[in-house]
Formats: structure tokens, sequence, C-alpha cells
């Protein structure tokens, strides 16, 4: 069998010094009525042949389009040493680090992921990542309601709306409000947002770039936040932090980003990374784990999870979250990539999204009948057109000719189903915007 | 070793891209754009991959050490899974392609891939349905409570408390209160589940209740019938924590043996790598009656053989996770899956059993074991007989380090005073588990002789034991405090 290495020799011996007659004797207290009614798995194969197969089944997928799908989700270069670095088995394969002197490859590199991106966000603390960007978010308002002892949520609609339904889900049995600020034209409404700030509210949750790609300034909205006691969430996109203002520099209280632009692949959804940050007054309240430098016995410097007084297997019910794990080898990538490419790097490689997202939406707006929905508001590398036709009819017929033009928004926000959404990266090279272009123009001609 | 920023020189070249032809200045608003540089370090790639190896070095991994730690089931990760995540057809697949209409076509790969995985996890489970949305064991655990939540809701059932027994995960009872619920601490006896215990705290405002089965003391929960019978008479649903299902693949089916939600822990049972802590991957699997309150969206077959995504459940629970869960890891276990078949898995069990077992007989005469029984994949040992030597079972752990082994699973469950929890797994030959149990023997001998053997370990790592409370109150969580 394979991975299991106990030859019959073996077990005659193992048998003999438990004293057991056989095998099957080691599951006596199973009850019969609780044997299986069934058990009708395939049997196994040689490496070979599942090979064969899990090739056969990604060849079924069709990952040759030139693609301007974005959502939350973008395709950037992974520098070659990210995987060479991620899958040395001394990281893939260690459990969490419960046993600190042998786990100090994993506890600095988180403790370097955790200085990473809260220099990103600018705020002072990070926790060692949650899930996702989603799970990220909802944990964030958490420590809104925590701290405050509030129970209403303000949500600016033009955060992404993949977190939005799923905060409604986790939140839906924990007696909150959510209150939806309607975007305008893909901006957040600040004045709405200021104006819905009140006595109940924990937190007010924004998103920059927003889910429609356009940048704004929160430094006031979260100055009104402080003032009515309402803890300020922002959601950001980690590759821009390096030229845009950060959290920190606005005033945010806890900043969460999705990090799979960090040196993950999109693997269809998973595994990706929640990146969670904060300043010093809500650092008690953040869930999961968190690396802290320290001493051993001879002075030396080390690193163990502390603060766990918070988690579950001390605190139980009362911990301040379920949350026990976090994606420590996707915090690793995340870390990896940003050593790689560096100060220099990811300041280079925001600002060719960002060319060439204007560069696009200069190109497609030059088509008659196309527009930019949201007008002349600052973007960075994703911006939605308005078409003068539906979506999903341009993205049919340039899908089935190589090209993945975009997200068709009318899937999440109602009216707006002419509207698509194009997200630029690095990768994306004018020349392919050009045939974009001309694709569309002949599509709406 | 100096953190890698302390390494940062600047100037030097790393991966960078090409050089944009304008500068963000130029296309957004100054108000917009950070004032300082996010200060992120600059290296040669060559300074980033010296750092990275140095500090793997610093780390234990399955493939370097014996791992028996207990409850997280350190069975070796089979390479060729890892090729299988790899595989660009998969890697390169954006998650929104099936919201795009008709361009599901562009995924069907994948979308198979999940088909057969939650088939197959059916088949072993003796579940109706599964999702793979849940992202780790607690995420499935919250998952399943938020279903036994909306089952109750949907029937009109007042329900608030959700019943966790002492030997479970802290995690049990944090999922239940996080989905709402009170929770109830069941005392157990002799180890396990007492039907006379249960019947004092079961009414009719119990929703569930969560059960690790076998329990974390590797024992199998053999009034199970019973307990089934009293949830059903009060309308209350049985939770399976699939963390030690490594105990009983084709020996036992959780729906055939009444339970209505089960989580299971991909990286344990089914070889997906640890990764020092993620990612993992908890689906969740129902019986009949609690499947239309499973996550959006579910994949499913048209008869013409093509997959397509499912939105449109009202009764579900929503969204968990943002597409279908870590796709990257239920590849990997699905292979594994494949590459094990039916009998593979069930021989898997057989000798994680026989391996607990072997190494529980090697080791009951020099450690307590409180429940000193046939155990399943994992037993529990105490070291409080080494007590007036003032050897604890946290020495003992640090000793094993210092031989290259990871230490057990120590100071849990909480119901046995010095816990020492080993979980050997089906991976480790009969060399290994002897040389083990030869060490930690060694150890104990020396360290009655003198306490300072344990007590001082380890001594051969980068580091001694580390000043715990020190991190705690000084709180330097970056390079920057």
């Amino acid at each position: 069998m394979p991975y299991v290495p106990h030859t019959p020799e073996d077990i005659r011996r193992m048998l003999e010094v438990i004293g057991a007659p056989d095998v099957a004797s080691l599951f006596d207290e199973i009850p019969a009525a609780l044997r299986p009614k069934s058990f009708a798995l395939p049997a196994g194969k040689s490496e070979m042949d599942v090979l064969a197969h899990m090739e056969t089944l990604a060849n079924k997928n069709t990952c040759g389009q030139v693609s301007f799908l974005g959502a939350g989700f973008y395709d950037h270069h992974i520098p070659a040493a990210v995987d060479a670095l991620s899958m040395r088995s001394e990281f893939y394969t260690a459990y969490t680090p419960y046993q600190p002197e042998a786990s100090q490859g994993t506890l600095q590199a988180i403790f370097e992921y955790q200085t990473a991106v809260t220099r990103l966000t600018g705020l002072a603390y990070a926790n060692a990542s949650v899930y996702d960007g989603g799970s990220a978010l909802f944990e964030a308002a958490m420590m809104a309601v925590r701290h405050t002892n509030r129970r209403k949520l303000i949500v600016c609609e033009a955060v992404s709306p993949i977190y939005r339904v799923m905060l409604a889900s986790y939140t839906s049995n924990l007696h909150l409000t959510l209150v939806t600020i309607p975007h305008k034209n893909g901006c957040c409404d600040l004045g709405a947002l200021q104006n819905a700030l009140d006595a109940d509210t924990a937190a007010v949750i924004v998103q920059n770039p927003n889910f429609f790609g356009t940048i704004a300034d929160f430094t006031a909205l979260f100055d009104a936040a402080r003032a009515a006691g309402v803890v300020s969430v922002m959601s950001v996109y980690p590759v821009l932090q390096s030229v845009l203002k950060s959290p920190g520099e606005m005033g945010a209280d806890v900043a969460v980003a999705e990090g799979q632009s960090l040196g993950l692949p999109l693997s269809f959804g998973g595994p990706y990374l929640g990146v969670m940050t904060c300043n010093k007054a809500l650092v008690r309240q953040m869930p999961g784990r968190m690396v802290g430098r320290t001493v051993d016995g001879e002075g030396r410097t080390g690193f163990v999870l502390t603060l766990q007084a918070r988690e579950q297997h001390i605190r139980r019910q009362k911990a301040t979250s379920n949350i026990c794990s976090n994606q420590a080898l996707c915090a690793l990538r995340a870390l990896l990539y940003l050593c790689l490419v560096g100060q220099e790097g990811l300041t280079r490689t925001a600002g060719l999204c960002i060319e060439r997202a204007h560069y696009a939406a200069g190109r497609l707006t030059a088509i008659d009948g196309v527009t930019l929905l949201s007008g002349s508001a600052p973007f960075g590398n994703e911006f939605a057109l308005s078409l003068p036709v539906n979506a999903y009819q341009v993205i049919d017929k340039l899908t089935a000719r190589g090209y993945v033009p975009g997200f068709p928004l009318g899937r999440y926000y109602p009216g707006l189903e002419n509207a698509l959404l194009v997200a630029c990266t690095e990768k994306t090279t004018n020349e392919q915007i050009g045939i974009f272009a001309e694709m569309l123009r002949g599509v709406l001609a | 070793m100096n953190t890698v920023f302390k390494k940062s020189t600047a100037g030097r070249e790393g991966v960078w891209p090409a050089e944009p032809k304008s500068s963000p200045a130029d296309l957004l608003p100054a108000g917009l754009l950070r004032q300082t540089g996010a200060g992120l370090p600059s290296l040669s790639e060559l300074d980033v991959v010296r750092h990275f190896t140095g500090l793997s070095k610093r780390n234990y991994g399955v493939d370097g050490n014996f791992y028996p730690l207990g409850s997280c089931t350190m069975k070796y990760n089979p390479k060729f899974a890892e090729t299988v995540a790899a595989l660009p057809g998969f890697t390169r697949l954006h998650p929104v392609l099936p919201q795009l209409g008709g361009a599901g076509r562009l995924c069907q790969g994948a979308l198979e891939v999940m088909y057969e995985t939650e088939r197959l996890l059916c088949e072993l489970c003796g579940m109706e349905a599964f999702t793979l949305h849940p992202m780790a064991g607690a995420h499935g655990e919250l998952t399943g409570v938020m279903i036994i939540a909306a089952y109750h809701k949907d029937k009109g059932n007042k329900k608030t408390k959700i019943i966790v027994p002492d030997s479970a995960h802290g995690t049990n009872p944090a999922s239940a209160a996080i989905a709402g619920f009170e929770v109830v601490n069941l005392p157990s006896k002799d180890g396990i589940v007492d039907p006379e215990e249960l019947a004092k705290v079961l009414d009719d405002s119990v929703a569930g209740m969560m059960m690790t089965c076998p329990n974390t003391l590797g024992l199998f929960e053999k009034n199970l019938p019973k307990i089934v019978e009293m949830l059903r008479s009060v309308d209350a649903l049985l939770y399976y924590d699939g963390a030690n299902l490594n105990a009983i693949m084709g020996k036992m089916r959780v729906g055939d043996a009444g339970f209505d939600v089960v989580h299971l822990n991909l990286h344990k049972t089914f070889a997906t790598p640890h990764g020092g802590g993620g990612p993992g991957s908890g689906p969740v699997g129902v019986s009949q009656r609690l499947v239309p309150y499973l996550p959006i969206s579910r994949v499913e077959k048209l008869e013409d053989g093509q997959f397509f995504l499912n939105y449109d459940f009202p009764k579900s629970i929503g969204y968990v996770a943002p597409f279908y869960g870590n796709f990257g890891v239920v590849l990997k276990a699905y292979a594994y899956i494949l590459r094990l078949g039916g009998a593979g898995l069930t021989r898997a069990t057989e000798c994680a059993v026989l391996a607990a077992n072997y190494l529980r007989k090697r080791l009951d005469k020099t450690l307590e074991v409180p429940f000193d029984r046939v155990c399943m994949h994992e037993f529990v040992a105490s070291a409080c007989n080494l007590g007036e030597c003032h050897v604890r079972a946290l020495d003992i752990a640090k000793a094993l380090l210092d031989r290259g082994y990871h230490a057990p699973t120590i100071y849990f469950p909480l119901i046995v005073k010095e816990a020492l929890m080993f979980e050997p797994t089906e991976t480790e030959s009969l060399d290994t588990l002897d040389q083990f149990a030869d060490d930690l023997i060694d150890i104990i001998e020396k360290s009655k002789a003198d306490p300072a053997y344990a007590t001082g370990a380890p001594r051969t790592l980068p580091v001694t034991r580390l000043d715990e409370t020190r991190a705690a109150r000084s709180m330097e969580l970056t390079d920057d405090l």
C-alpha cells in the first residue's frame, strides 16, 4: 500500500506487543450497527495514472485567454524564487509553531510578514493572517463590535459584494444590524457614510480602491468616525499600497486586505490570504495568531506565538474568534514576494498596473458609446466601463475569441447590466489592450 | 538571525519589472498618494534565497522529523500531490470565471474535480452532500453550526444551546459561540460521553451536540447509538468533528452512525501539508435533511455531462468563502484519495490504529496512561508520575526536540493532567516507532536521575526556552515596535 511502510512481519511483531490477535480486533469497540453500510470507493491507482488523470482534468480548463478579469483577484507575475523557497519542505510540512524552539523558521517568517504588511498599511500591529480578505473583513467588523460594544455596521456598497455577502452570512445569527450605503456611480458616497454614523455604530467599512476601481481619500470620514466613537475599517489592495495613501495616513483603525496579489496564484479561489492590521487601541481585539519577539535563557533573540490568552484553547467559547490557524504558507509566500520585488519592484508594479489601466481606459472610451461609469473619478488598476449593450453579450463574444474582457457588474448591482469591470496588471501589454479595443469596437459596431 | 529588513541595502536590485513610463503622480491626484515609501527591503535575489533557506533550517517538518503530534495527523505528504496542485491548468484559473455566463465552459476540469471530490467524500462518510468551501477545520465547524442554526430557524424551533463535551477541541465551543449559540459543557466519564450526564443537560432548547469520535483521548465513543437516540428525541442534531477521521475510514461511516453534520480536515486525514499552520481545508458533509442549508454555490452535473455552479438555494446559510474554498488544497486531497482508493484508505486507518496501540504498549510502563485500553489512532499519556522528580510534560517535550523529534501535543486534552498526546500515523515505520520509544524511555530514565536533563532542554536548537511572558508584555509584533 502506498505510504504505509508496515510489512506483514512488522504487523505480526506489533500485534504481539499489543497482545491482539489481529488488526481487525483493534476495532472491536465499534458496534456492528455502526459499521459502514457501503464503502464503494474506487480502487487505488499508480502515481503515474493519477497524474495522467489530473493532467486531463487540468487540460479541460481553458487558461490560454488574454484576461482583463480582476474584481479583487489579480494575475500578477510571481518570481520563481517564491515557489522555490516556499516549497522547501521544512516550511510546508511543518505544523503550527507550538514548539517555538523547533519552529524559529516559521515564527520569524511570520514576524517578518507582520512587519511587511504593517508597513504597507501604515498601522502598527498585524496578526499572522486569516483565511482570506472576506474573513478578514468580517473579523475586523467583530473587532469593532467588541471594542465599542455597539451592534451596527455601516458598509459602503462599493465594498466588494463578494465580501458583503460573506459579511451578511456570518453576522446573520449575531444580532447585528448591517446598513449598506449606496454607491454613487461607482464611488463611495462619503457624505452619506458620514451622515449615517451614530451612537449605535460599531464600525464604518470602506474599501480603497473600491470594487469599481475608484480611489478616494477617507481622512475626513475617519475623523468623523473617531469623533463618534466609531471604528474605521478599510479594505485595501496591497500591491497599490506601495503608492496610494495608506490607511494609517488616513486615520483608519483597522486595515484588511486580500493578500492573493502578493505571490499567490489565482488557483480558482484559494488558498488565499487574509491580511489584518490595526492600531494599538484595537490590538487586544485582534483574532487569530500573532508572533512576538522575545529572548531565550541566554539572551538570544527568538520568536513565539503570543497573546494566546485571546484564543480558544484557553478561552474556549469566550475566545475573540474561532479561528485557530492562519494561512502560514500563504503568508510566507506574500513575504517572499515582497522581499523579492522589494520597495522599488512593488512601486514599479503598481505604477505599471495604473499606467496600463489608464491606457486601456483611454483606448476603450475612444469607442462610440463607451464611457467611464465613474466619469472623471480617479482610479488605479481597474475601472468600470458603461457599454451601450449588456455586458454579458460582450463577454460572450470576446471570450469566444480568446479575450475575457472583464467582469459584468450587473451580477451584483441591479441597474448596471451594461457595466463591465476591466482590470490590468503589469502582465497586460499595450498590444493586448489594442486588440481588445478593436474587438470591442467590432462587436459594438 | 537578523530580520530580512536589517539585511536591506538601498539600491540593490531584486526581481523588478520594467520601469513604467509614467509616475502614479502623473495619473492620480497628489492627495491620494503616500507621502513616504512603504519601507519594503531592497535585496538581491540571492540575499532573499540565503535568508529564507537559513530560516527553513530552523524548522522541524515531517520530511525531516518524526512528528507524533496528537490530534494533528502529521502523516507524510506525498510529493506528487504538489505536482498536481501546481499544474498551470489549475493555478491560472480565475475564480470568477463561472460567473461569466457561458464562460463556465472555461473551467470544466476544475468543476469536475470539485464534483468528484464531493462524491468521494460522501461515499467515504455516508453523507448526502458535501461543500468544499470551508477553509480550515474551525471554519468547517462554524459552517456546520450555522447549518444547524438554519435548520432550526426554518423549522420554527426555538433552540439556543449547543452541547460540547469537555474532551472536545477548544474550537468547538468557540465556533458554536460565533454562530450565536450558548455553549453547554458536558463532563465525560471514564474518558467518554456518559448518557446519564447528557440526560441532565438535554432539553428542548438544545440545537445540537458536537462530538469528536474517537474523542481526543483516542477512545471510541461506544455509547454513540444511545446518544443519537437521545438527541433525536428533542430534534437536536449531532455534529461530527472530523479531526480524528484517520481512525475510522472503512470501519465506520459518520452518516450511517447517525450524525447529521461532519467537517473533515483535508490537511490531516488526506495528507495535504500543514504549511506551518495553514492553508487547510475543512469540507462539511450533511445528511439529507440539511442539504437545503449548505453554503452557496454548489457544483452540479447536467445530463449532458457538463458541470455548472448553482447559486439558487433560498434556504442556504449564504456564503462562507469568497468562492469555492481552498481549491488548491482540495486538489491534493482528491489526488491522494484516488491514489489510495477505498482499500488504501482503510489500510491507512488500520495501520494508524496499529501504530498508536504499539507505541502505547511500548510506553505504558514508563509513562502513566490514564485510559490504558485499546485506543484508536492516538493515545494520551500523563507525565504526572514524574512529578516527584520535578519533571513535567513540557520538559519531556523539550528533551524530545533535542533528539530530533517533534514533541507530542502537550497539556491537551485538558481533562488529563500533564497530558502528552501521541499520534504516530500510519506512515511511520516500525523502526522509527521503536527508536522513538527507546529515546523517550531513555529521556525519562535520565531525567529521573537528573531532572536538569529535561528541564534544561532543549540545548541543540537555535534557541533555548523562550521568555513568553516577556513577549506578551512587550508586544513586539513587528520589527518597528
